[in-house]
């Protein structure tokens, strides 16, 4: 740990050195052996490395990104196991998005979360695991969905992984034909709007769907003069379409590009990286409350396991994994230590496991509920009871 | 008396002022148009759309998500093809997200030939809605139904497809609806939009009651015995008009407005085919796979041995589309001869 009272020491920052020399200087001597022998973290320490994360990491504070950091293994681990589930035979189809980690936490924390119009409302594709384990989702439930339990909250057994619904955060239901989310999303931003409670809807999807014509009715609908809606339009583009590449799909440099002939802000970033992505999610939802406007972000993200089951859910060489140059940085710097990070991966690891066995005792969906909920309040829809 | 497209708008008005719908929208809905048909003049939460059928059903989503009330129209049946996994979407999210998210939204279109509207302003929906499961479907055949019906659609929690005949649009109705003028002219200048500047106008809304058509409930407009005719939307009234002139023949035909596609009145066709064991269900929608046929289906499977004749089915037929020449038109939907000749066929079978 000697790297940190160096690091301070060597004064690379006057701003530290300056915090140093405000503190008693028998306090900052005992902090200064404790910082170096690790054992804790001392008021010194934390001042530094608050320093050291302002300087490196757009002034995020230390405990924040150390919040990103866990949330970022909780979800890929989480992803990892719903892919264990799938090849151990345990659910029928895996679909999901490891990799975009960094995008889809920072989406999460940085969301007014709750239900009704005064919270944002979020359109969701099946690739925001990391969004919803930001907004406070249990790994458990997101097992229960992947193994087709009643006791899934998003869906009862009834629909594939990563399509989760959840009401009381506002997260509308993700659907398998994708795209429709960014047409559907103008309506509750519309609602919204008239309610004027400075809530925004959001929206994400995939780059390959943005073919679908739901695309264009988002940009139309949303950037009408004098009608504007509150929405933050994003597209976590992996340059894939399933199995098609980006080359054989678009002609766009960018699909901000698309966002900019409508008039709306817009911005293209590294999806990639958790602070760029936070800062960036954090000024356009600032924007968006205080004019009422929409604001597009296209986030530039990997894809670790390919698009679903339909290729193997295997791991796809030669892409950036944000998490793991996330880590590495926070080491570096000193704001995580190894052994904390390995106890991260291993706890939630076992709460994966834990998880899936207790899962795998709890009950199905029976035969008799398929006429469950086709209409509200359960009122008969079988023509045969008519 | 009041004719659809004034029932519509005094139902809708009802609607915004008492049932809490805040938006009702589509093409050319809100002014200066006030709607192709002029069933959304004057009401003050109508507003314009893009031309963007996928737009307008998916904002409808989103409000209703969002928990509004609201009323989209699709400006003809024909153009609401290309939304149709948003209709899937939107009859299954209650389903599929385990009573989760309600959508309780309603969609209206016209429908139907009748009009020359050639090709793309004749198509009939019924059928192709009878699959949209999660969805409740209607379709009045009166001003006081269609104004019963769309409020019962507005208060249902489930998304309703209100089919409008739009070849009856014009047409007044036999009974008043609760609240309005006796004199129609009174009516007409309270809720008509006058031709040519409207900037200024505003209508004068009559004190409208709610009056609800509960969805699943059909309607017996004639009595008979001898032989049963189901119909729905603009065919209710040829079947009507038939009924009336076989009565002249000694010929006893009840008559059923199922008004609902679905939920529908299986009871109330069950109880009739009982009595008459005869049964013709007449529809405009294209004759396969028609709706009808389920209806016809069940009456093989439960009413079997009830059944004097083969039931049957009069519907559209099984064309690409309706041409624009009369000869097309009429040669393509049932018309009134057309029921005639088939309830002659149902009678002369033996048992």
């Amino acid at each position: 740990m000697l790297f940190c009272l160096q690091g301070a020491l060597e004064g690379n920052s006057l701003g530290f050195r300056n915090e140093l020399k405000r503190l008693p200087k028998k306090r900052a001597l005992e902090s200064q052996v404790k910082c170096i022998a690790g054992t804790r973290d001392t008021p010194l320490r934390l001042m530094y490395l608050s320093h050291m994360a302002k300087k490196e990491f757009g002034g995020l504070e230390p405990q924040l990104l150390l919040k990103i950091h866990d949330l970022m293994v909780k979800s890929r681990v989480l992803e990892e196991r719903l892919i264990k589930i799938y090849r151990a035979g345990e659910s029928y189809f895996w679909i999901g998005g490891p990799g975009e980690e960094a995008w889809g936490v920072a989406l999460g924390l940085l969301t007014r979360k709750g239900q009704g119009l005064n919270y944002d409302f979020l359109h969701l594709h099946y690739r925001c695991t990391p969004t919803l384990i930001a907004l406070g989702m249990p790994i458990i439930d997101s097992i229960r969905l992947m193994m087709n339990r009643v006791t899934d909250p998003s869906t009862g057994g009834r629909n594939f992984s990563n399509h989760y619904c959840y009401p009381k955060w506002n997260v509308a239901p993700v659907t398998s034909p994708i795209e429709v989310q960014y047409s559907i999303a103008l309506g509750t931003a519309h609602a919204q709007k008239r309610a004027g409670q400075k809530a925004i809807t959001i929206v994400t999807g995939g780059d390959a769907g943005t073919a679908e014509g739901d695309f264009a009715s988002c940009l139309v609908w949303a950037s009408r003069k004098g009608r504007e809606l509150p929405m933050l339009i994003t597209v976590q583009n992996n340059k894939w379409g399933i199995s098609t590449q980006w080359e054989g799909q678009h002609g766009e440099e960018h699909i901000a590009d698309r966002a900019r002939g409508f008039g709306i802000k817009n911005r293209v970033i590294n999806g990639n990286d958790p602070v760029e992505a936070y800062l960036a999610i954090q000024e356009e939802m600032d924007y968006i409350r205080e004019t009422g406007k929409p604001s597009f972000i296209e986030a530039m993200v990997s894809r670790l396991y390919g698009h679903s089951s339909a290729s193997g859910a295997n791991p796809v060489p030669n892409e950036i994994d944000c998490l793991k140059d996330f880590e590495e940085k926070l080491l570096k710097a000193g704001i995580l230590k190894s052994a904390d990070a390995k106890k991260i991966w291993q706890d939630y690891e076992q709460e994966g496991i834990k998880a899936q066995e207790q899962v795998r005792s709890e009950g199905h969906p029976t035969e008799e509920s398929i006429w469950e909920n086709v209409f509200v309040n359960n009122e008969n829809a079988d023509w045969r009871k008519f | 008396m009041a004719n659809m497209a004034q029932a519509i708008r005094m139902a809708l008005h009802v609607g915004e002022s008492k049932l809490g719908v805040k938006d009702i929208f589509g093409q050319d809905v809100g002014a200066p148009l006030g709607g192709v048909f002029t069933a959304t003049q004057g009401l003050k939460t109508a507003w314009n759309t893009p031309l963007d059928e996928r737009g307008i059903i998916s904002m409808a989503m989103g409000i209703a998500m969002a928990g509004d009330k609201c009323v989209a129209e699709i400006q003809f049946c024909d153009y609401i093809f290309n939304t149709i996994d948003l209709l899937k979407i939107a009859g299954n999210t209650n389903w599929v997200t385990n009573g989760n998210y309600t959508l309780p939204l309603v969609v209206m279109t016209p429908v139907g030939a009748g009009i020359r509207g050639s090709i793309y302003h004749s198509h009939s929906f019924d059928s192709w809605a009878s699959r949209l499961s999660g969805w409740k479907v209607v379709m009045p055949s009166n001003p006081l139904d269609a104004y019963g019906l769309l409020l019962a659609a507005i208060q249902d929690p489930n998304p309703v497809l209100y089919l409008k005949p739009k070849a009856l649009m014009r047409v007044k109705g036999e009974e008043l609806i609760p609240g309005e003028p006796a004199d129609e002219k009174d009516l007409k200048t309270r809720i008509d939009a006058p031709i040519g500047d409207r900037t200024e106008w505003k209508p004068r809304w009559p004190e409208l009651k709610e009056y609800y058509v509960e969805i699943g409930k059909g309607k017996i407009t004639r009595e008979g015995k001898d032989i049963t005719l189901v119909s729905w939307g603009r065919h209710l009234l040829l079947c009507n008009e038939v009924a009336d002139q076989l009565k002249s023949e000694g010929i006893s035909v009840e008559v059923i407005d199922l008004r609902s596609i679905f939920p529908y009145d299986w009871q109330m066709i069950k109880s009739s085919v009982e009595k008459t064991r005869r049964i013709l269900i007449v529809n405009e929608d294209t004759e396969v796979t028609n709706f009808g046929e389920h209806l016809v289906y069940r009456c093989v499977q439960e009413l079997f041995y009830h059944l004097h004749a083969r039931p049957r089915v009069l519907a559209g037929k099984n064309l690409p589309g309706i041409g624009l020449h009369h000869n097309l038109e009429e040669a393509s939907v049932p018309q009134k001869a057309d029921i005639l000749r088939e309830i002659r066929e149902v009678l002369n079978e033996e048992p």
